[in-house]
C-alpha cells in the first residue's frame, strides 16, 4: 500500500469501522479522546518546563499558573478517566459475559467528560482562572485575582466531568447487578456485596467446605472497589464546586459573601479527603486490578495468591478513606493524632497493599516463563517499575520529619507524582491499550513494531529521568507551584526538560503509529454511529 | 548536630540506591521471564515474609525519623518545649509583615515562629543562601500556625512563601531578612 492509502485507510486496510459494534465504538471513542488529552497535557507540561528554564516571551506568569491549574486536571480527567472509563465499560460486560446496562449512558459519560474537560481548559486559557486543583480556601473565590465569570465557567466544566463520572459509576454498578433479558435471575445486592468486598469474610474466615464462591471475578471486584472511590470523589468535588459556585454567582450579582464563613482548615481536610480518593484510592485500586487482569491474560495462568489479592484490594479501598492527612503534615493546626495515625501509619499501609499487588503480578508472570516480550508485557513491566519507584517516594514524604523539608518541593511532584502517573499509571494504561487494540478493532494490524518499541523506551527513560531530575532539584530546595527567574535550578530543569521532550516524542510516535494503523478514515469512522444494532460486545463471527 | 542538609543528603543516598536496585531488578526480571527455563514452585511462606517485610519497612521509617530528626519532637510534644524567643509575623495581601527587619536570632536559640494569615492560605519557608530549604509550614487563615525551630548554623536566611496563593504570590520572597548570630 502507498503511504497515502495507509494514512487514509490504515495498515493493509484491515480496520473497518463499519464492522464495529456500538460497544467497540464506545470504548474506542473514550480511548482516542483520552489519548488526545494526554497529548495536550504533555504539551502543557513541556511549556511549563521551558518556562522554568527561562520565561517564554508572550507568556506571562498568569498564563503559566492557568496552565498549571488545567494541566493535572486535563491529565487526570480528560486523559486517564477517559481511557479508564472506556476500558472498564467494555471490560466489565466482557468479563461478566453480559451486555453493558446502558450503552446510551456510556456515550453520555463520554460526551460529558470530553466536553467538560475542554470547557474548564478553555476557561483557564481565556480567563486565566488559576486556583490550582487544590482550591485552598478562599483562593477559588478570590476575585481580586480571578474573574468571577471565568471561574464559573471553569467550575461548570468540572461539573460536567463529574456528571459524566457519576453516570459511569451508575452504569458499572448496574451492569454488575442487573439480570439481562432472558437470563437466569441474579441477586443484585449479593453481586454488589461480592464486587465491593463486603462479603470478604465469607472467603477468608470460613473453612474450605463452608466457603462460598465469589460471585464476580477478581478484575471486576477491582473495578467495583475503585468505582466506590470514584463515586465518593465525584460527590466531594461536586459539592465543593457548588459551594464555590455560590460565591461566584453572588459576586456576579453584586454581593460579596464573607469567605470567613468557611473554615479554611476544615475545608482543606474535607477537600483533601475527597481529592485523595483519586491519588491514593481509585488509581491504586484500578491499577492493581489492571495488573492482575493483564498478568492472567498474558500468561493464561491463575493469579498467584488470588484470595489475598482480593482482600488487599478491599484493604486498599478502606485505607484510601483514611489517609488524607498526609497532605496536611505541614499544617501546624492539624491535630497531631491525625498527622501520626492517618498521615504516617495508615499511609504506610499503601506500601503493603501496593507492594503485594506488585509482588503478586510479578510471581504470576514468573510462573509462566518463558514469555514472549509483547507490547502489553513490556508496558506492564514499565507500569510496575513506575509504582515500584513512586510508592516508596510517597511513603518517605508522608513522614513528619521529612515532610518539614519536602512539602511542596519538586520532590513531591517529580519522583512521586510524575513517576506514579507518567510511568506507573500511563504505562499500565498503554499496556491495556496495546492488548485491547486488536479486540476493539476486529484485528487491525499494528503499523510499526519499531515505533511501538521506540514508544516504550523513550517513555520509560523520559519518565524516570524527568522524575529523577525534578527530585534532585527538590532536594536542593526547589519549590513546586512557583517560578524561578534567576536560573537557580537551570541544570536540573534543562535535564528534566530533555527527559520531558523524550516523553513527548514517545507520544508522537505512538500517535503516528495509531493513525497509520487505523487510518484517518478509520478514526473518523469511530465517531460515526454504528451500523450494527446489537448490544453484544463483539460482532458475530462470519 | 543533625540539620536539614544532613537529613536530605541521607535521604538522597538511600533513595538513589533503592531506585537503582529497583531498575536493575526489573531489567533482570524482564530478561529472565523471556529466557528459556521453568519457574519453580513458590512457597506461600514467601508471601507471608513479604507482608512482614513491607510492614516493618513502612513503620520503621517513622520510628527511625522520630528518634533521629530533632524537629519531630517539637511537633509531637510542642507544649513540652518553651521557646527562648517568639517571632510574630502577619501575612496579608501577598506580603509578609515582620516585627523587625532584619529578624535577629541567636544560634541554638529555640524560636517560635507564630505566623498569621489575614486572607489566603500561604506558606512560610526559611531558606539558606544557596536556596536549600531549612524548614517550612503552611499558613492557614483563621488558625494558629506555629513552628518551633532551632538554628544550627549562623548566617543570613531568606523567607519565602512555600504555598501557591494565586499569581500574585510567587514573588513573596524576603531575601536575607533573617540573621542567625553566633
Amino acid at each position: 500500500m502507498s503511504f497515502k492509502d495507509t494514512f487514509l485507510n490504515g495498515e493493509q486496510g484491515a480496520f473497518k469501522p463499519d464492522g464495529l459494534t456500538p460497544m467497540q465504538k464506545l470504548a474506542l471513542r473514550f480511548v482516542v479522546v483520552g489519548v488526545l488529552y494526554y497529548g495536550l497535557a504533555s504539551i502543557e507540561g513541556m511549556i511549563m518546563r521551558a518556562y522554568e528554564i527561562t520565561p517564554i516571551p508572550g507568556f506571562d506568569a498568569e498564563h503559566f499558573f492557568a496552565i498549571l491549574t488545567a494541566h493535572p486536571l486535563v491529565g487526570i480527567f480528560g486523559s486517564s478517566y477517559s481511557i479508564v472509563f472506556g476500558a472498564f465499560l467494555f471490560l466489565v460486560p466482557f468479563l461478566m459475559n453480559k451486555p453493558l446496562w446502558s450503552i446510551k449512558m456510556g456515550n453520555w459519560s463520554f460526551v460529558l467528560v470530553a466536553v467538560g474537560t475542554i470547557t474548564f481548559w478553555g476557561s483557564a486559557f481565556v480567563s486565566h482562572y488559576a486556583p490550582l486543583y487544590t482550591l485552598y480556601w478562599p483562593l477559588p473565590a478570590d476575585f481580586s485575582q480571578f474573574s468571577d465569570i471565568g471561574g464559573a465557567v471553569f467550575i461548570l466544566g468540572i461539573a460536567l466531568v463529574m456528571v459524566g463520572t457519576i453516570l459511569f459509576v451508575i452504569n458499572i454498578f448496574k451492569t454488575i447487578a442487573y439480570t439481562p433479558e432472558g437470563a437466569e435471575k441474579v441477586n443484585g445486592r449479593a453481586m454488589l456485596a461480592s464486587a465491593t468486598g463486603f462479603s470478604w469474610k465469607e472467603s477468608i474466615f470460613r473453612s474450605k467446605k463452608k466457603r462460598r464462591e465469589h460471585l464476580v471475578s477478581l478484575p471486576v471486584a477491582a473495578i467495583a472497589r475503585g468505582t466506590v472511590d470514584t463515586a465518593l470523589n465525584a460527590l466531594i468535588i461536586t459539592f465543593t464546586g457548588v459551594l464555590i459556585l455560590v460565591y461566584m454567582v453572588a459576586h456576579i450579582m453584586g454581593f460579596d459573601l464573607k469567605d470567613t464563613a468557611i473554615d479554611a482548615l476544615l475545608y482543606k481536610n474535607w477537600f483533601w479527603w475527597g481529592l485523595d480518593l483519586i491519588a491514593d484510592g481509585l488509581v491504586l485500586i484500578f491499577v492493581a486490578g489492571t495488573w492482575y487482569l493483564l498478568a492472567t491474560l498474558i500468561t493464561g495462568k491463575d493469579l498467584y495468591m488470588a484470595k489475598w489479592a482480593r482482600l488487599a484490594l478491599w484493604v486498599e479501598m478502606v485505607v484510601s478513606w483514611t489517609v488524607w492527612s498526609h497532605h496536611l503534615l505541614a499544617d501546624q493546626a492539624q491535630p497531631v493524632i491525625l498527622k501520626v495515625v492517618s498521615g504516617e501509619f495508615v499511609t504506610a499501609f499503601e506500601l503493603i497493599t501496593q507492594g503485594l499487588a506488585f509482588f503478586i503480578t510479578l510471581i504470576t508472570l514468573w510462573s509462566a516463563r518463558p514469555l514472549k516480550m509483547t507490547n502489553p508485557l513490556k508496558f506492564l513491566l514499565g507500569g510496575l517499575t513506575g509504582f515500584g519507584l513512586a510508592v516508596p517516594a510517597g511513603i518517605i514524604q508522608a513522614d513528619l520529619g521529612l515532610n518539614r523539608i519536602l512539602h511542596n518541593t519538586q520532590w513531591i511532584i517529580g519522583p512521586h507524582v510524575h513517576v506514579a502517573i507518567l510511568v506507573g499509571l500511563t504505562m499500565t494504561l498503554f499496556s491495556a491499550v496495546y492488548y485491547l487494540l486488536p479486540i476493539l478493532t476486529n484485528g487491525a494490524k499494528l503499523y510499526s513494531q519499531k515505533l511501538a518499541d521506540f514508544h516504550f523506551w523513550a517513555h520509560i527513560i523520559g519518565g524516570v529521568g524527568m522524575g529523577a531530575f525534578m527530585g534532585m532539584a527538590g532536594m536542593k530546595g526547589m519549590l513546586r507551584r512557583t517560578i524561578y527567574y534567576e536560573g537557580e535550578y537551570n541544570i536540573y530543569m534543562i535535564l528534566a526538560g530533555l527527559s520531558g521532550a523524550l516523553i513527548l516524542l514517545a507520544f508522537l510516535a505512538f500517535l503516528y503509529n495509531v493513525i497509520m494503523t487505523l487510518g484517518v478514515n478509520g478514526l473518523i469512522g469511530i465517531f460515526m454511529p454504528s451500523k450494527l444494532k446489537t448490544k453484544d460486545l463483539l460482532p458475530p463471527e462470519e | 548536630m543533625v540539620d536539614s542538609t544532613i537529613v536530605l543528603n541521607g535521604q538522597t543516598i538511600a533513595y538513589t540506591i533503592y531506585a537503582i536496585v529497583v531498575l536493575i531488578f526489573m531489567a533482570w526480571f524482564a530478561v529472565k521471564i523471556t529466557s528459556s527455563g521453568k519457574a519453580g514452585v513458590l512457597s506461600n511462606k514467601l508471601f507471608a515474609v513479604l507482608v512482614i517485610l513491607l510492614t516493618i519497612m513502612g513503620v520503621s521509617l517513622h520510628i527511625a525519623t522520630s528518634n533521629t530528626i530533632p524537629w519531630v519532637k517539637y511537633d509531637l510534644h510542642k507544649s513540652a518545649h518553651t521557646p527562648d524567643k517568639t517571632v510574630s509575623i502577619t501575612v496579608k495581601d501577598h506580603e509578609f509583615i515582620l516585627p523587625e527587619n532584619p529578624l535577629v536570632i541567636n544560634l541554638e536559640e529555640l524560636v517560635l515562629f507564630d505566623v498569621k494569615s489575614e486572607d489566603l492560605t500561604y506558606g512560610f519557608g526559611i531558606f539558606r543562601a544557596d536556596n536549600t530549604m531549612v524548614c517550612q509550614m503552611q499558613v492557614v487563615p483563621g488558625h494558629k500556625n506555629e513552628l518551633l525551630w532551632k538554628f544550627e548554623k549562623p548566617g543570613k536566611y531568606t523567607i519565602r512563601s512555600t504555598e501557591y496563593s494565586g499569581p500574585k504570590g510567587h514573588q513573596m520572597i524576603l531575601k536575607d531578612v533573617l540573621i542567625v548570630k553566633e
